[in-house]
C-alpha cells in the first residue's frame, strides 16, 4: 500500500489541487458548441464556473472553443451567455 | 522604563495595547459599543503613530472579517473588533479563519443580539459563536482587556495553536468606562512579541492553496486538528499569562482566576466585568463569616475543564452565572460546567440568567445568589435554574 500523503496545518495544500476533482460526472445535460457559429469571443469560458471551455480548432484565421467534458458540470451558464446561440445543452445519455 | 499609568476610555486601552503589537492590516465597520476603539485606532494612524499599518473601511462586517482572513492568509498580523449584530454578519467568515488557521485577533466590545433591539451589554453574540474554532478569553476590566490583546496575538500565533483569539469585554461598562489603565513600553511589548511568522504565508513566487475543498476523507481529521490546537492551547494561555506576569508585573489568570476560594462552601462562577461586583458581594459576605469565594473563568474556549474541577475540588455549591441564554437549555457556562464536573465532583451546581441587555446585577443580586447555594447546601428547595429579577408582572397572562 502506499504511504498515504500527510495533511498540513489549515488543509493549506499545492496550486491547482482542484484539477483533480472531475465533476463531469454530475452533469445531466451536456454543453456542445457547433463551430459553424462560434465566433471566438471567450465569453462561455469566462462565465464558465468550472473554467470547461478552452480555446480550440486554430486554423490560423479563427479561433473557437470547445468543452473539457471532465469538468462541465452541464449548468447551461454558457449557453445562455453565447451571444451567437451557438452553444446548445444536449441531453447525456447514460 | 516604567510605565505610565493614564485615566483612559477602555477602548483607547484596547487601542493603545493594539498599537503596541504592531499590526499591519485593521479593518474597520462601526457598531455600537465596539467603535471607539477603531476610531481610536484611525486617529493613531492618522496621527503617524502606527507605520507600516493598512487601515481599511470595509463595506460590513462581512468584509471587515474577510479583509483580516486575507491579510493572514499573506502572512500579515491584523485586527478589527465588532459587536452584537455585526459579529452576526461575520460568523461565516470567523468560521473560515479558523478553518485555516489564521491567527487573526478580533476585539468583541458584547453586546445582546437582536431581536428585541438592545444595544446595551449581555454575553449573547460571543456565546453563539462559541463552536467556530476561535479562542475566547474574557477581561474583567480595560486593563485586562488590554493586555489580553497582547496575549491573544502570542497565544493565537504560537505554532502549537495557530488559531484566531476573540477578547471579549463588556460593552458599554469596559468599553466605556474612563479607568486608570497602565500603558505599555513598545520595547517592552517588542521583546514579549516578536513578529508573526507564519508557517503558510501567500506568496506569489510559492503559490499554494488555502481553504480548499475537503473530501470526506479528510474532513473530519481537519477538525480533529482544530480541536487538539483547541487542547493545546490550555498550555499555551497558562504559560503566556505567567510570562506576561513575569515581563509586566500584571496577572489577571490563566485559564481562570480564584478569588477567596480558600475553604469556600459556595463559589459564584462567571465570565467578563461582573467579577468586580461578585468580589465586593463575597468581601461583604466574609465578613459576615459566610464560606464563599468567586472563580473567574477567563478563557472559555479553550474550555478549562480540568482547571475548574481543581478549583471547585472542596466546594459544595457552585453557582454559575450567565449573561446569556441557549434557547430552549440554559446559560451556557451553566451547562460547560456540569459537563465538566459529571461523575468528578459532588458539588451541586445552580444556574442563574442575569444581566442580560444591560439589565444591572448589583451586589445584593450576587450575595442571593450565594444565599441560595449555602441553602441548597443545607437541603432546602432551590431551584436549579433561575432568571435573575424576571418581573413577572410585565409578563402576558399564560407566560
Amino acid at each position: 500500500m502506499a504511504a498515504k500523503e500527510k495533511l498540513t496545518i489549515g488543509l493549506v495544500a499545492k496550486p491547482g489541487g482542484t484539477l483533480g476533482y472531475k465533476t463531469g460526472g454530475w452533469r445531466t445535460f451536456r454543453a456542445v458548441i457547433d463551430h459553424e457559429k462560434c465566433i471566438g469571443c471567450k465569453r462561455c469560458a469566462d462565465s464558465c464556473p468550472d473554467g470547461a471551455p478552452y480555446e480550440c480548432a486554430h486554423d490560423g484565421k479563427k479561433k473557437k472553443f470547445c468543452v473539457d467534458y471532465d469538468y462541465c458540470k452541464g449548468c447551461g451558464i454558457c449557453a445562455f451567455e453565447c451571444p451567437v446561440d451557438a452553444i446548445e445543452m444536449m441531453k447525456e445519455e447514460k | 522604563m516604567a510605565a505610565k499609568m493614564k485615566v483612559i476610555e477602555g477602548s483607547m486601552a484596547v487601542a493603545e495595547a493594539v498599537k503596541a503589537c504592531r499590526p499591519a492590516v485593521v479593518s474597520a465597520y462601526p457598531i455600537t459599543p465596539q467603535t471607539h476603539i477603531v476610531e481610536d485606532i484611525s486617529q493613531m494612524i492618522a496621527d503617524g503613530e502606527m507605520q507600516n499599518c493598512e487601515y481599511v473601511r470595509t463595506e460590513s462586517e462581512f468584509g471587515a472579517a474577510s479583509m483580516i482572513q486575507g491579510a493572514e492568509a499573506a502572512g500579515a498580523r491584523s485586527f478589527s473588533a465588532t459587536s452584537s449584530q455585526g459579529a452576526v454578519l461575520m460568523y461565516e467568515v470567523l468560521f473560515s479563519i479558523a478553518g485555516m488557521r489564521l491567527p487573526c485577533v478580533i476585539a468583541m466590545a458584547n453586546r445582546s443580539v437582536s431581536s428585541p433591539l438592545s444595544i446595551w451589554n449581555d454575553h449573547q453574540d460571543a456565546i453563539s459563536a462559541r463552536d467556530n474554532g476561535w479562542i475566547q478569553l474574557w477581561a474583567e476590566d480595560s486593563q485586562e482587556a488590554a493586555d489580553m490583546i497582547i496575549q491573544a496575538y502570542r497565544i493565537g500565533e504560537d505554532h502549537r495553536v495557530l488559531l484566531p483569539v476573540m477578547v471579549n469585554l463588556d460593552g458599554f461598562i469596559i468599553t466605556h468606562t474612563y479607568e486608570p489603565v497602565e500603558l505599555y513600553d513598545q520595547k517592552m511589548v517588542d521583546e514579549f512579541l516578536p513578529p508573526y511568522s507564519p508557517v503558510y504565508a501567500l506568496d506569489p513566487k510559492n503559490p499554494v492553496t488555502m481553504g480548499s475543498l475537503a473530501q470526506p476523507e479528510v474532513y473530519t481529521e481537519a477538525r480533529y486538528m482544530i480541536h487538539q490546537a483547541q487542547l493545546k492551547a490550555k498550555e499555551v494561555i497558562e504559560e503566556v499569562a505567567l510570562e506576561f506576569k513575569k515581563k509586566f508585573g500584571r496577572y489577571g489568570g490563566g485559564l481562570i482566576d480564584a478569588y477567596r476560594m480558600e475553604d469556600a462552601e459556595v463559589a459564584l462562577i462567571a465570565m467578563g466585568s461582573i467579577i468586580g461586583t461578585m468580589k465586593d458581594a463575597v468581601d461583604e459576605m466574609r465578613a459576615e463569616g459566610m464560606p464563599v469565594g468567586v472563580v473567574k473563568v477567563r478563557s472559555y474556549r479553550p474550555f478549562p475543564a480540568e482547571a475548574l474541577r481543581a478549583a471547585l475540588k472542596d466546594v459544595k455549591c457552585a453557582c454559575v452565572i450567565d449573561r446569556d441564554i441557549s434557547m430552549g437549555m440554559e446559560g451556557a457556562l451553566f451547562t460547560d460546567l456540569k459537563a465538566a464536573l459529571y461523575g468528578k465532583s459532588k458539588a451541586d451546581i445552580l444556574g442563574f440568567i442575569a444581566g442580560m441587555g444591560g439589565r444591572d446585577i448589583t451586589i445584593d443580586d450576587f450575595k442571593g445568589m450565594a444565599r441560595k447555594g449555602f441553602a441548597r447546601i443545607r437541603g432546602e428547595k432551590v431551584t436549579d435554574m433561575e432568571w435573575c429579577k424576571l418581573d413577572t408582572d410585565i409578563l402576558p397572562e399564560g407566560s
